[in-house]
């Protein structure tokens, strides 16, 4: 799997995203910074990591969504590349269009930065086929604006046609409002495109990888997205 | 040409910012108040002297980048 980690100013889980993917893959990721215009050749796999690119300003996203790099990003993702983003990464990709909805200001108004359970929607993409259906795993999160809001058409669809993959759960697995810290609606945590090549969801699998981390709970996001290539 | 841009939460999207200060008005003693929304403003000197098309352009501008139409709505005012 040849990955490339996109850095904005503002990024800070690019280093910790790179530790994931080479724990899965073996290989280093290209870091590649948002004012080139190109991805390198080859290419299987784009990061979007977490952080406050450009300060947060504006809305969370909205100046990293507009940086020379996403044009290479969206034909891509046009083109079938498998493209993932994480807290930061989820609300670019959002407020570039590649995914539906937007991320409200947490409900509470506070900063959350504690750890997650949530459940996987489904096991048949390329971003989750080596958990099982329903399946609960924790990871880390930290996010001011993370509740994930989209009009009830959109809601419909998400629901109507399995795109939520993953949503906030007690850790026995049970979709409770006390579970879904943020105000998400229908606990909402990660959704996907319809051609199941883009997810973005608001935790970090990416920070529970390593026994060192405290689990590896998050690992299999990662060593899924690894097994299609050495599967093919 | 001046513009200002006006950016609102749509109705029906949740405005925790406005809630809470709404609440903090309630706890300085101000009654009365009823629902609070919270919005932002951005001014724009704009290079352009007609009217119609500095409005155009300023929309252009809101629909693209100032505001998320999935979340907010916004008015253009030229000044």
């Amino acid at each position: 799997m040849k990955s490339a980690i996109i850095v904005f100013p503002g990024t800070n889980r690019e280093r910790d995203m790179a530790i994931a993917l080479e724990r899965a893959s073996g290989r280093k990721p290209a870091m590649v910074f948002h004012l080139q215009d190109t991805l390198p050749a080859g290419t299987d796999l784009v990061v979007l990591p977490g952080g406050f690119s450009h300060g947060d300003y504006l809305r969370c996203g909205a100046m990293a969504a507009q940086s020379p790099i996403m044009r290479a990003i969206r034909e891509f993702a046009a083109s079938g590349g498998l493209l993932l983003g994480v807290c930061n990464g989820f609300q670019i990709l959002t407020e570039a269009g590649l995914l539906p909805g937007a991320l409200l200001r947490n409900a509470t108004l506070r900063f959350l930065s504690m750890d997650c359970h949530m459940r996987v929607e489904r096991a048949d993409t390329p971003f989750t086929r080596h958990w099982q259906k329903g399946a609960v795993f924790r990871a880390p999160m930290a996010h001011g604006d993370g509740n994930y809001f989209c009009d009830d058409e959109t809601l419909a669809r998400l629901n109507g046609e399995g795109l939520v993959a993953f949503r906030y759960a007690t850790p026995e697995g049970a979709i409770t409002a006390e579970a879904n810290r943020n105000g998400a609606r229908d606990n909402i945590a990660g959704i996907l495109s319809p051609t199941l090549r883009i997810c973005g969801l608001m935790p970090h699998p990416e920070d529970l990888v390593d026994p060192l981390m405290g689990g590896e709970d998050g690992l299999p996001l990662f060593t899924s997205l690894f097994d299609q290539f050495t599967a093919a | 040409m001046k513009a200002r841009v006006t950016i609102m939460p749509k109705a029906g999207v949740l405005d925790p910012q406005g809630k809470a200060i709404g609440h903090a008005l309630g706890s300085l003693g101000f009654a009365g108040v009823g629902e609070v929304r919270a919005g932002k403003v951005i001014e724009l000197e704009l290079n352009e002297a007609d009217p119609a098309k500095a409005q155009a352009v300023a929309e252009d501008m809101a629909r693209r980048l100032l505001a998320n139409t999935v979340i907010e709505s916004f008015k253009v005012e030229l000044t």
